[in-house]
């Protein structure tokens, strides 16, 4: 879907600021969340989770819980058949232990009960028999030849020797020659890097409510970022067909990549097919920190080499990923990003991913990205302090542009890089006088994007007024975006537009809300899903005009003769054509379904501004700015909203964010007291600056936007910490 | 333990209910009143995502039982809007972004609240460290902030 070839210029609609449909709804408490559901006869379902790191589980013995008065059902990893997908096998072994415990926090067993106190008092009458294993946490020594075995025989076929059976995949990406390269290079600098496993940290823990009739039809409400995944997965790890099973997205508290996959719903429909009864699941907060999220934790190694005008000469980088208990790809999408902002002669990246003794890693907002690129821009700036350049020049100097072959593979098309790095250099900000013991860090940051599977069903009601089904959850105001952009089209007001969020029985298959496709994909099919509606109004009034279709256009919401030879008709409207539609073929909607491509990477630069206390370590923000190619911001308040929101996660990364395991391997901060995510007294205002340089991918220029905001504030922060205390952090978090 | 008879005035009703002794307000409100707006993030008092008003105090009611409501007043989420009539805090944070998913915006508009009826006119540092007890991991807060303050402007034109 290539961009309107007319490159629409001019909008009506789009790049307003109008209320979100959802919004009163959510000021009022009336929006429906995963936990406020309920159904007649509900249960309530509670997990037993493993007390240690890692340990064989010999045996299970539930009988005493089962005789509780109030216990409807207890199922454990024998309630559940094998799956023969691997990766559903580890999303289920995830979810209710098979054999082995795997990381503090795993469910060994869950129960279903009249209510919680006895749900609770149920799980402690479950007697669970471990023999303790050996356990490791750390990523370096994860892969040492010798380390406890997570889980064996799981190693691609490419992984080279000498490592340990935890490392799962090994890759590797670039091109060009890195020994002439490090050759011509006047100052080569190398280091290492740690950074720690971060949580996504969505306010709202993960909750369903699963009800299966025996008759083997299921029903399930849930917080997710897609409901049709949670179909897949759910109907063939409980052995049911897709049509069997409809999942019904609930309003999602929150996501960044942790909602994409199941935790608690296969136990939640297992748990109901065995009780007979509606059964609801809620995790706690600290079930939420042992057992779901996090990222993958990591240790790096990257070697850049710089001439002394600032051309990178060539750059290396060895990125080592952990991924949990299951093996992950992640590592590959961290490879591929590490030096995409560069236009490079020589560059090459291997990674390896690691198992340890944590819960599986799920994907967070540009995930395996951040880590690497706070591991390359660190490098990058020193060089420039060690030579005594300006970072934004050498920035520029280096950038990956239209028509650069990028680090990972393909060649750039239309790029925002450089005009975002532009802006960054002619705002005040980056010249502003900084006091003592005060630095500015600046940073690139990029993500791939992605489109993916996305279907629309735009239905022309019979007073004019527009209907679209849609099939992604709104997490951060897409409501609104989809309504401006069919607005856009139909030459209709916002409001007269309503878009809902379907479950997996009323449109067609739609991928997870990931990869910043939303606005981007389902933005697309909504725009081809109204021009298909606009055919068919075109098709009726011509009938009417008794004139060629073609001499029918459509402009400000009717439709009109093409030209004087068409013929002298005053418009009609898209209400007029509503109104009589029965009598001329019938209802008239659009669809539009597709795989889409042409997603559109996307860059943005961040500048920070730190002050360190000299004697503490203190670090506090005191000013952020963000820089962001948007393509085409269709809400431009909800596109500032996503790179202020995945700068203060990127801040909380840098300075505090962390997963903090004891020797014996057990999770020692599972709460938001210990774990502290960024408070509104932490952060100062966060400015941005939107830029639009047209997506080629899309008829209206859109990039995806909310991923790459997460990646530069690692480095940023941690370049400003490093010229204000005038020493380099090279392990995150920075707290003192 | 047997349950316990509490009367009390939820947003300005007379309300009764029966509660077990050690059961929080906030599973009071959500799952015996039916009031789900306020939301439970953390149930430790960390996240604010439950903060409601009693006797115009602001607390977490995951950190109240709900036998403490006897006699009280307790305000949520559900009690800001008058009739179809918005709370100009409702209506700003609608109309400047101030929400992504909106988990977090009943407890800061509960909490918001409290702010500018002890302070009309605060300064944004005192609306950041009013509001460090609500975590919100959407906004990065800057547009919680400003709608706040746009709100508390107009609140003393009024």
């Amino acid at each position: 879907m290539a961009l309107d070839s007319d490159a629409k210029q001019t909008f009506k609609v789009v790049g307003t600021r109008p209320p979100r449909p959802d919004g009163i709804d959510k000021v009022t408490g009336r929006a429906m969340y995963g936990a406020d559901a309920t159904a007649p006869g509900m249960l309530v379902g509670r997990i037993l989770r493993s007390p240690h790191a890692h340990a064989v589980i010999k045996s299970i013995d539930a009988s005493a819980a089962e005789a509780l008065k109030g216990v409807k059902a207890v199922v454990t990893s024998a309630d559940f058949g094998v799956p023969e997908d691997a990766s559903v096998r580890d999303v289920q072994d995830n979810c209710m232990a098979r054999g082995k415990a795997l990381y503090h926090g795993h469910a060994v067993a869950a129960v279903a009960a009249s209510n919680a106190a006895v749900a609770n008092q149920a799980l402690k009458l479950i007697k669970v028999e471990y023999e303790v294993l050996p356990h490791v946490t750390d990523v370096d020594e994860a892969m040492r030849a010798g380390a406890p075995v997570v889980q064996a025989d799981r190693a691609q076929e490419n992984v080279e020797g000498g490592f340990s059976e935890n490392v799962t995949s090994q890759c590797e990406f670039g091109h060009g020659d890195l020994e002439a390269g490090f050759a011509k290079a006047d100052k080569i600098i190398e280091r290492s890097f740690k950074t720690a496993a971060t949580h996504q940290g969505y306010i709202e823990p993960h909750a369903c409510l699963a009800s299966m009739t025996p008759d083997g039809k299921g029903d399930l409400w849930c917080c997710t970022q897609g409901q049709f995944h949670v179909r897949t997965v759910c109907a063939e790890i409980m052995g049911m067909d897709a049509s069997q099973l409809r999942v019904t997205a609930s309003e999602i508290g929150g996501g960044f990549g942790g909602k994409t996959t199941v935790f608690i719903e296969p136990v939640a429909l297992a748990l109901s097919r065995k009780s007979g009864r509606p059964v609801k699941i809620v995790m706690t907060r600290d079930e939420v920190f042992k057992a779901t999220g996090p990222t993958v934790s990591s240790s790096m190694d990257v070697k850049i080499g710089m001439t002394k005008d600032g051309r990178i000469t060539a750059a290396q980088a060895r990125l080592r990923y952990q991924s949990g208990a299951f093996p992950s790809d992640t590592i590959s999408m961290g490879a591929q990003s590490a030096f995409a902002a560069y236009d490079l002669e020589a560059v090459q990246t291997i990674g390896w991913n690691a198992l340890t003794n944590r819960p599986k890693e799920a994907a967070y907002r540009a995930p395996g990205a951040p880590m690497a690129i706070y591991a390359v821009e660190s490098v990058v700036d020193e060089l420039c302090q060690e030579l005594g350049l300006d970072p934004l020049d050498v920035r520029l100097k280096n950038a990956a542009d239209k028509g650069t072959k990028s680090s990972y593979g393909p060649t750039f098309e239309a790029i925002g890089l450089r005009a975002t790095l532009e802006a960054a250099k002619a705002h005040p900000h980056y010249t502003a006088p900084l006091g003592p013991n005060q630095g500015r860090g600046l940073s690139c940051g990029f993500w791939f994007n992605f489109g993916g599977n996305t279907c629309v069903s735009l239905n022309i009601n019979t007073d004019g007024t527009v209907g679209i089904t849609e099939g992604n959850p709104d997490i951060g105001g897409s409501r609104a975006s989809i309504s401006l952009m069919a607005a856009e089209e139909l030459g209709i007001p916002y409001e007269k537009v309503r878009t809902v969020i379907a479950d997996t029985n009323s449109l067609g298959y739609n991928d997870v809300t990931d990869g910043s496709r939303v606005t981007f994909s389902v933005g697309l099919a909504t725009i081809e899903a109204a021009r298909n509606a606009i055919k068919v109004m075109c098709g009726r009034v011509a009938k009417i005009w008794g004139i060629d279709e073609e001499a029918v256009i459509w402009e400000d919401g009717c439709a009109k003769p093409s030209g004087p030879n068409a013929g002298d008709f005053d418009p009609m409207s898209i209400e007029e054509i509503a109104a009589i539609s029965a009598n001329t073929g019938g209802p008239i909607a659009g669809h539009f379904e597709v795989n889409a491509d042409g997603a559109g990477v996307s860059f943005g630069v961040h500048l920070a501004d730190v002050e360190v206390d000299p004697e503490t370590g203190a670090t506090k923000v005191l000013r952020y700015m963000v820089f962001q190619d948007a393509g085409k911001a269709v809400h431009p308040d909800y596109v500032e909203g996503q790179m202020q929101g995945g700068a203060a996660q990127g801040i909380g990364w840098a300075l505090n964010e962390e997963y903090i395991y004891g020797k014996d391997g057990l999770l020692q901060n599972p709460g938001f007291l210990d774990y502290r995510i960024p408070v509104a007294s932490d952060l100062p205002d966060i400015e941005t600056v939107i830029l639009e340089i047209p997506n080629p991918g899309h008829p209206y220029g859109v990039r995806g936007v909310g991923e790459t905001p997460i990646v530069p504030p690692l480095a940023a922060v941690a370049n400003a910490v490093a010229r204000a205390a005038g020493v380099r952090m090279t392990s995150l978090p920075m707290s003192p | 333990m047997k349950n316990l008879h509490i009367s009390t005035t939820v947003n300005g009703d007379q309300t009764e209910f029966v509660c077990a002794p050690d059961e929080t307000l906030l599973d009071v409100l959500r799952n015996r009143l039916g009031l789900t707006g306020a939301k439970e993030g953390c149930g430790t008092g960390d996240c604010g995502a439950c903060s409601v008003t009693l006797n115009g105090r602001l607390v977490c009611a995951c950190l109240v039982l709900g036998a403490e409501a006897e006699g009280a007043e307790i305000g949520t989420v559900e009690g800001l809007a008058t009739g179809d009539h918005l709370h100009p805090l409702q209506r700003n944070f609608i109309e400047h972004a101030a929400l992504q998913c909106g988990i977090c915006t009943p407890g800061i508009l509960v909490a918001a609240k409290a702010l500018l009826e002890k302070n009309p006119n605060p300064t944004d540092t005192e609306v950041r460290y009013w509001l460090a007890g609500n975590l919100c991991r959407c906004t990065g807060y800057d547009k919680i902030i400003k709608a706040v303050q746009i709100a508390a402007a107009e609140m003393r034109n009024a």
